[in-house]
Order: structure tokens, then sequence, then C-alpha cells
């Protein structure tokens, strides 16, 4: 393994500027990574040799004129759901097998404006539907860490690439905890950033009230310059906000004096690993060590939130994946005898079993005389869960917790049995249905594989989850490594 | 509340997913038991509780409207399945008279 595929971006950005090394070298050792590893790990869909040739040219012609900023000439990797103009983008899904887009989305311009370089697309849980990663419409993806394990999901892709050396940082997901589950069970840090907080313009739709871009990175730094090159308003889309761009404000000033709290609800929920709950308790007694103050605080209805979670996503993706009709792009059944025979065999077809699984549910739940029962039901336990926040953040600054309940579990252990799936998310859902950060950092091992420490701030504040995670890092002296991949 | 073999292909219908051999059943059990989990909800009480359709404080933000070029019809049509003079070519949507 090449040492340049283990930096974080600040240390390549210090050789980049000093020319020690160059983007062309920096970019060719992810390369060659890719090449040796993805064999096994399977974390791209496909490379763009078409792109990251020439962004790193044209990053050594900045970095030669003395230009650029932090991310010239940084490898990164984005998930199946962004479009890229030219590139293929799929979602994960056979649906849209060879779909190129016509543009780039919001999120991924600004960050080749910034001067990143793409090396290519990540796998996904099909329409980012699960937390394996096994949903792909193409393959599994295997945890760098345990090759016989899942990388989490729904961007498993991409915290795979980013565990396993392949990219230094990636684009991800997350609608229920599609980027910070797999962070942590890959051992990276990833965060969700506040709704509205980066424009969703080009990502292709799951539940457009949940739906948030972020990244991947080795340190809570990364995340936080990669967050805040993609974030602020955007025209293109009407949900992201014109607030102030401050996510890494007071990112270094620690946490003393900052009260942290514990949710009650959140160490009892199912299926919680002892080893989880052993390493997340050590990671807070380290931010209590640092000056934090450690306060109970409680979030009742967190027991309802996988339910209320399980109407509206659904709901909102059975409206959404309604444009994939055979018609304007993506899979098409031609031998039919009208249009609607073909609407319906191109959706038997072309969508994966559980994504068409959500798209009855939704469907089921919106439909006439079902509507109150559920879709409205949900939409008011879903103020209550809000409220609960809102009460705890009266009590603390930021929360803290598990992000996942369990480590990576074995590949095909949870694909028969679709609840298992959706309890993986228990604890992460609750921050997309109340529109909150999250960043998931690695705080330690459970049976040798890697755990997951949850931050929770409020709406806007990713300032205050940045700062408590970067103080969580400093403190424990945890980082996130690169898998051998043997 | 179990779904039903009818509600299955009722809702499949809406969806316009195509059921295959096997699929009545397999959606009716999973959905079931998804289902169960979900009416758990009963539980909360709700009677004076707004509901929440959007989570951040945003109301109806206008920009001014400036013309800008979209896509071309070559673009527009370039992922197509089927396209003939300019157009998206579907089958028949009506019986012949």
């Amino acid at each position: 393994m090449s040492e340049l595929t283990e930096l974080t971006i600040s240390e390549a950005a210090r050789l980049l500027r000093v020319h020690s090394i160059s983007a062309a070298e920096l970019v060719t050792a992810h390369v060659q990574r890719i090449e040796q590893v993805d064999p096994l790990v399977k974390a791209f869909l496909h490379v763009t040799p078409e792109l990251y040739e020439k962004q790193a040219d044209e990053a050594d012609e900045k970095l030669a004129r003395g230009e650029g900023g932090p991310l010239t000439g940084i490898p990164m990797a984005v998930k199946d759901v962004l479009c890229v103009k030219g590139v293929e983008t799929t979602a994960g899904s056979q649906i849209l097998r060879g779909f190129r887009s016509p543009y780039t989305s919001t999120a991924v311009s600004r960050l080749f404006e910034a001067g990143a370089v793409m090396l290519g697309v990540t796998n996904c849980d099909e329409f980012a539907m699960g937390s394996s990663t096994e949903n792909s419409g193409y393959f599994p993806t295997h945890n760098p860490w345990d090759l016989d394990r899942v990388p989490g999901g729904s961007s498993g892709g991409s915290a795979a690439a980013v565990a396993a050396g392949e990219a230094m940082i990636a684009l991800g997901t997350d609608t229920g905890g599609s980027i910070r589950q797999p962070a942590a069970v890959c051992g990276v840090v990833g965060m969700k950033p506040t709704y509205g907080r980066v424009s969703r313009y080009g990502l292709i739709a799951f539940a457009s009230s949940l739906d948030q871009i972020g990244p991947f990175a080795r340190s809570v730094e990364d995340a936080a310059l990669v967050l805040e090159a993609m974030a602020g308003h955007d025209p293109l889309d009407a949900t992201s906000s014109d607030r102030p761009n401050d996510v890494r404000r007071d990112f270094d000033k620690g946490v003393k004096g900052m009260r942290l709290g514990v949710p009650r609800e959140y160490s009892e929920v199912q299926g919680m690993e002892p080893g989880v709950s052993a390493a997340v308790r050590e990671a807070i007694k380290a931010l209590d060590k640092a000056g934090a103050e450690i306060v109970d605080v409680t979030l009742p209805h967190t027991d309802y939130g996988l339910a209320a979670y399980y109407i509206i996503a659904p709901a909102e993706c059975s409206s959404n994946l309604a444009r994939f009709d055979g018609v304007k792009y993506g899979l098409s059944v031609q031998d039919v005898d009208n249009i609607t025979e073909m609407y319906m065999r191109t959706r038997r077809q072309g969508f994966g079993t559980e994504v068409r699984r959500r798209i009855m549910l939704g469907t089921y739940a919106l439909s006439t005389g079902y509507y109150d029962a559920y879709y409205l039901k949900a939409q008011k336990v879903r103020t209550l869960i809000k409220r609960d926040f809102d009460e705890a953040f009266s009590k603390c600054d930021a929360i803290v917790g598990a992000t996942s309940p369990t480590v990576a579990f074995p590949i095909g252990s949870k694909t028969a049995d679709p609840l298992s799936m959706y309890l993986c998310d228990v604890l992460t859902l609750g921050g997309n249905l109340a529109g909150l950060p999250g960043i998931s950092v690695p705080c330690g091992t459970s049976e040798g594989l890697p755990v997951g420490l949850q931050v929770l701030a409020p709406q806007w504040r990713e300032d205050v989850a940045l700062r408590v995670a970067r103080a969580y890092e400093v403190a424990s002296g945890v980082k996130a490594e690169v898998a051998s991949v043997a | 509340m179990p779904l039903t073999r009818d509600q299955v292909r009722h809702v499949a219908q809406l969806a316009r997913i195509a059921l295959e051999p096997g699929d009545e059943e397999f959606y009716a059990e999973q959905l079931s038991g998804i289902l169960e989990h979900i009416d758990r909800l009963q539980e909360v009480p709700t009677d004076d509780i707004p509901p929440t359709a959007q989570v951040v404080e945003v109301t109806n933000p206008l920009r001014d409207d400036v013309p800008r070029p979209g896509l071309t019809q070559e673009e527009a049509l370039a992922n197509a399945p089927a396209a003939v003079n300019g157009f998206f070519r579907v089958p028949s949507i009506q019986e012949e008279a």
C-alpha cells in the first residue's frame, strides 16, 4: 500500500503545495489502489478516467501557479445517485442502466470548482434503499475490514472506498442513516448535514423531505472541508438554505463547558450489541474527561421513529419513482400490446425486490382509505419526534450515542427479513425526521470491527456537531485507519 | 392489519408494477409483517398535533424569473429507449377503433 493512499486532505494539500508530490501522482496512486483491492472490496461500479486524467492535470497547472485551495487535486469518489454530466449514473438500479446524465449535480460541480478529482462512481443500495449495499442492482460491496461482511448502506461503496484507501474522500446521501451507518461500520467519518444545507439539485430523489448529501473522510477536518465546499444556497433547489456557511466556526475549540446529552432510550434500542455499548460508553467518558458535562436526556418517541419513517420514506419514494416509466430513459420493455403493460413490465423487471417492496408500501399508505391512518398519522408522529429533539436540545448542546446498534454483519444475514435490516437505522433516522445534522466518528472496535460514535446537533449547528466530533478525535487519539484488505 | 392478496393486486395496479408468479404471496406476507410493526403508531395520541411535511422553516422562497438555456431536443432525447422524429415513442395508448 502506498503512503499516498493513507493521507488526509491537510497532509496531501501540504505536499501538493510544496510540490513534493503532484496531483497526477496522488491520483495515480489511488487508481492503482483501486486496481489492487477493488476486485475484493467492489466499492466502485466504474472508474472515470475521462474525468480524473484531465482534472488531475488541471489541478497540477493551478498548483504550479500557486493557486487552488485545500481540495485542489484531492481524489474523490461519488455515490451512484449524484448526476455527473456524461457519466453513467444509475442509482444502483438496472432500470437506469446506461443512463448518462445531461447535467452535473450542484454538490459535485462545487467540488469540481474547488479542484477535487473524481475517481469513479461508487456502489450503493438501489435508489439508496437499504443498510448493507446488498440491494445494489449490480453486486454487493464488501467491508474492507472483513470481506465476508457488509459495508453498511446505502452509501456502502463510498464508505468502503474511503476505508480501503481507494479514495481520500467520497460523497454519499443520507435519508435514514445512509452516510452515518456505513461510516460507522467501515471505521471512517461520515456526516449528514441539516436538511437544506446542501443543494439536492442533480440528486436522484428517494425521499425528498429526508434526503441530504454529505461527505465521507478519514478525519473530522476533512469532512468539514468537503461539507463547507458543497454547502450553501443554490437557486436550482428551493429547499437549499441561504444561511451563512459557518460549518467550521469554533472547529478546534474543544468541548470544555459544553453539555452533551445521552438519550436513555438510545442504549435500550432493539438489537444493541454489548460491545458497541461498551465502546460508546468509553467514548462518552473521553468527552467527559475532555471537559464536557454529560447530561441525561430523553427522546420518548424513539420507539415510534422506525414506524413513522417506514411510512414517510416509502410514500415519498412511491411518488418520486413514478418517473421511471420506460419512456424517457433507462430500461423499457418493448414487446407489449399497450402502454400500461409497458409501464408495468418495465417496472417489474427494472426495479429490485426492496425498491418494489417500498413502492408498494408507500402506494398503499397513500391510497384511498388509508391515507389518514398511515401517512397523516406518521407525519403527526414526526412532529412529536421533532419536539422531543427540541426539548432535549434545551438541556444540552449536542446529543451523543452509538451510530449503529451493531457492527458490520455477515453478508446475507439480514436479507430475508426486511424489518431486521430496517432496524439498522433506528439510531440515525430520527436525525432525518427532525432535519438535524449528524456525524459519525470512529470510536474503537467491538469483536475487532469498527464502532461509530454519533453526534447530533440542532438544525444548522453543523459547527457544534463537528466541534464535538473533532474534540473526541483529539481527546481519544482514535483515528480512521486504512484497512489493509487481505 | 395483514394485507390480503386482493389488496396486493390493487396496490400493484396503482403502482404500475406487474406481478409475476409468487409475487402476491411474497408481498402479502412481507408487507403484512412491516405493517404489523407500523401499526404501533396507532398507540400514539396525536389529536391536537399538526403534521410535519417539511422540517426546516422555509416558506415559498421566490427567485427572479430569468430565462436560461434548457436541454436541447437532442440532449433531452439522448437517453430515450425509443425516439422518432424528435419525440419519445411509446406503445399505443388507445385500442384501434
